[in-house]
């Protein structure tokens, strides 16, 4: 069945048909599922079922929040999931505040302060070029002025840092995507003829 | 949750602890109501023979299917549930991701143009990341694999660390807005 | 060119990257020193010791992490240090599962419950974090199969993080390092190393440089490097040939594209859209 559907999958690249559509539409019902039974024996029942039949009657008030969101299914009743999507909202935006500023401002302007005369001289010029392209970069993002004079070519020098960035980000990606390729590729070669106790490769 | 990062006392972190594990249970029925949405709107197209109303039957009849097993004969290994999401679920999800090698490959050749100095600086930086992250790279130029790991930790690090900045001053912001009540489109355009 | 059959160019990819699928070349692979962080801050675990696996991926991702997991739990369980495995995406619980059981039972004999536990899934991304920062049983009251976590002789003495020696995160992008650095490690500030797809990897090099992450793996490659570290070669090794191929296929493209595009510039020929 895996092989089956991998091949239909694969059928797109040739050009769109109703295998491929199938298999999609089966896929997307499938995931919509999985996630509704995982949800229910990961979450509903360890997280709020048992502890509220076995006395945590508190947990009532997230249970009654939680159903209210399917109020948003009628037109006259779904200002009533405001209350969960408040809940959800504030938890996520408090820790956020706190992940963001903590973890990525503060931190992260800590880590730049190197030292700009190193042990050796690779890494004095490297710890130049960080505080460089840091400060280049903030330069460009900084839209309440208009870039001229040193502001712009403060601005220009951030654009570049910010190409080797995507460059690098874009070799990475193609990374990605060919080791997905390679990965199905491997499970047809050697893990479907494996299963009928054939070694299609070394 | 931003006070009771501050404040240890067991009053404050009690509450915060309360709020979490109700904010996971909400969210899970989130979920659930994303998926119930999904069935919502594969139902209109039937009802409405309008589009690919065919291929709903076959949505449906996965996501009824799946949802069954699931709750009903659980989601642990040796189960119906779990040989479906190896046989079915996995495979197809991993070849759905992995089509993206060909498309990354066409849009190399058809789109990929250096124009300008700034887009001929991103295809060198690229090209050098691309070589020196494989083996093959050391086997062309032993210097290569070098040279893309300073590009990777010092230039693209520093540009990166700029947006991160860049991002967390803006999510702060965003926070505090939603917080003070002054961001209220998350409630439906009020 | 954009009438150009990009089929061709499907096909020349599926070719060049089966081709040393089906006959290896074996090239050597380097380790980079992000690799080798996640490596020593590994091998510096005491046996005995309790770790939390963190495992946020999916299927999708696959190729790319499943051999990561492997590779780290061959490392983690050759030390003898115990596994606490949690996961934030819901494709990720029987994936984990599957890891834990090929390593952990058949190769290294260790008993769940004892040496190891698939706490499962649960929903919540940040605030699961925070929460498993603070209490694990609270958090996770069950494991995967049902079973209530009190009961497992692992979970004894583990009440939150600061019990556990480091945290290991294997992620595919949200929830997962980024999230786990600002709310985790950022706040109680354990040893984390991360393995994460190649798409995600440039973004998480700030957090390396600052030590926030005491290792990075990136994609296959990370993976493949790891495999070489432990000793222990498997699907990523195998397909760094197939990488390397594809990534001179692709860069071939980048090339030749710009050269016809300049020659059809060149003669006129180029139509506008």
């Amino acid at each position: 069945m895996a092989a089956l559907l991998t091949i239909a999958v694969f059928s797109f690249m040739y050009k769109d048909n109703p295998l491929y559509k199938f298999a999609e539409h089966v896929f997307v019902g499938i995931a919509a599922g999985y996630v509704v039974a995982i949800e229910y024996q990961n979450v509903f029942l360890p997280n709020l079922w048992r502890p509220l039949t076995h006395g945590h009657y508190v947990l009532i008030i997230p249970f009654v929040l939680g159903v209210l969101m399917f109020s948003r299914f009628t037109s006259r009743f779904n200002w009533l999931s405001r209350w969960a999507i408040g809940l959800m909202v504030g938890t996520f935006s408090g820790l956020a505040i706190i992940g963001f500023a903590q973890g990525d401002l503060v931190a992260q302007i800590q880590a730049n302060m190197v030292p700009l005369r190193a042990h050796s001289l690779i890494d004095t010029f490297s710890n130049v070029v960080i505080v460089v392209g840091l400060l280049a970069s903030l330069v460009y993002f900084f839209f309440s002025k208009e870039h001229k004079g040193a502001l712009g070519a403060s601005a220009r020098l951030g654009i570049w840092f910010l190409m080797v960035s995507f460059g690098a980000s874009y070799g990475f990606t193609v990374m990605a995507r060919i080791s997905l390729l390679i990965g199905r590729l491997l499970f047809l070669m050697i893990d479907w003829p494996a299963s009928f106790g054939i070694q299609l490769v070394r | 949750m931003v006070i009771d990062y501050f404040v240890p006392h067991p009053l404050v972190s009690g509450v915060g602890e309360t709020l979490q594990q109700w904010a996971i249970i909400v969210v899970a029925f989130a979920y659930v109501l994303g998926v119930a949405n999904i069935a919502r709107i594969s139902g209109q197209k039937i009802s409405r023979r309008s589009g690919d109303w065919l291929y709903q039957f076959p949505l449906l009849a996965g996501l009824a299917f799946m949802m069954t097993i699931g709750v009903v004969w659980g989601v642990g290994e040796r189960t119906l549930f779990n040989d479906f999401y190896l046989y079915a679920y996995s495979p197809m999800q991993g070849t759905m991701f992995s089509l993206l090698a060909f498309f990354i490959a066409s849009a190399a050749f058809r789109s990929f143009r250096m124009r300008s100095f700034e887009a001929a600086l991103l295809a060198i930086a690229a090209v050098i990341v691309m070589l020196g992250r494989v083996p093959v790279g050391a086997l062309i130029w032993d210097k290569l694999p070098v040279i893309s790991d300073w590009i990777m930790n010092v230039p693209q690090m520093a540009a990166k660390r700029a947006i991160m900045i860049g991002a967390a001053l803006g999510a702060i912001s965003t926070g505090l807005k939603v917080i003070l009540g002054v961001e209220r489109n998350y409630l439906g355009g009020e | 060119m954009e009438r150009f059959d990009r089929r061709y160019i499907f096909l020349v990819i599926f070719i060049i990257v089966l081709f040393p699928l089906i006959w290896p070349i074996k090239l050597p692979i380097r380790v980079s020193k992000e690799a080798m962080g996640a490596y020593e801050a590994i091998d510096k675990i005491p046996p005995g010791s309790k770790v939390y696996f963190a495992c946020d991926y999916d299927p999708g991702s696959m190729p790319e992490l499943h051999p990561m997991t492997i590779a780290i739990l061959n490392h983690l369980f050759s030390h003898d240090v115990k596994v606490i495995g949690g996961c934030l995406w819901p494709g990720a619980a029987p994936l984990l599962e599957d890891a834990l059981n090929k390593v952990g039972v058949q190769k290294f004999g260790k008993k769940y419950g004892v040496d190891f536990v698939n706490l499962g899934y649960k929903e919540g991304r940040e605030v699961v974090m925070v929460s498993v920062g603070r209490d694990i049983p609270a958090t996770f009251p069950d494991d995967f199969y049902g079973t209530p976590v009190s009961q497992l002789p692992i979970m004894k003495g583990v009440r939150n993080l600061n019990d556990l020696a480091m945290i290991v995160n294997i992620s595919a992008g949200y929830p997962g390092t980024k999230e786990w650095v600002q709310q985790v490690q950022s706040r109680y500030h354990v040893i984390l190393a991360a393995g994460c797809t190649a798409v995600s990897a440039p973004e998480y090099y700030p957090y390396y440089q600052s030590g926030q992450l005491v290792g990075l793996l990136g994609g296959l490659a990370g993976a493949a490097e790891y495999e070489k570290l432990v000793g222990v070669p498997g699907t990523a090794t195998r397909g760094m040939d197939a990488q390397s191929l594809g990534h001179l296929a692709i860069i071939a493209f980048i090339v030749l594209g710009n050269i016809l595009y300049l020659y059809l510039k060149k003669k006129g020929k180029l139509t506008r859209r």
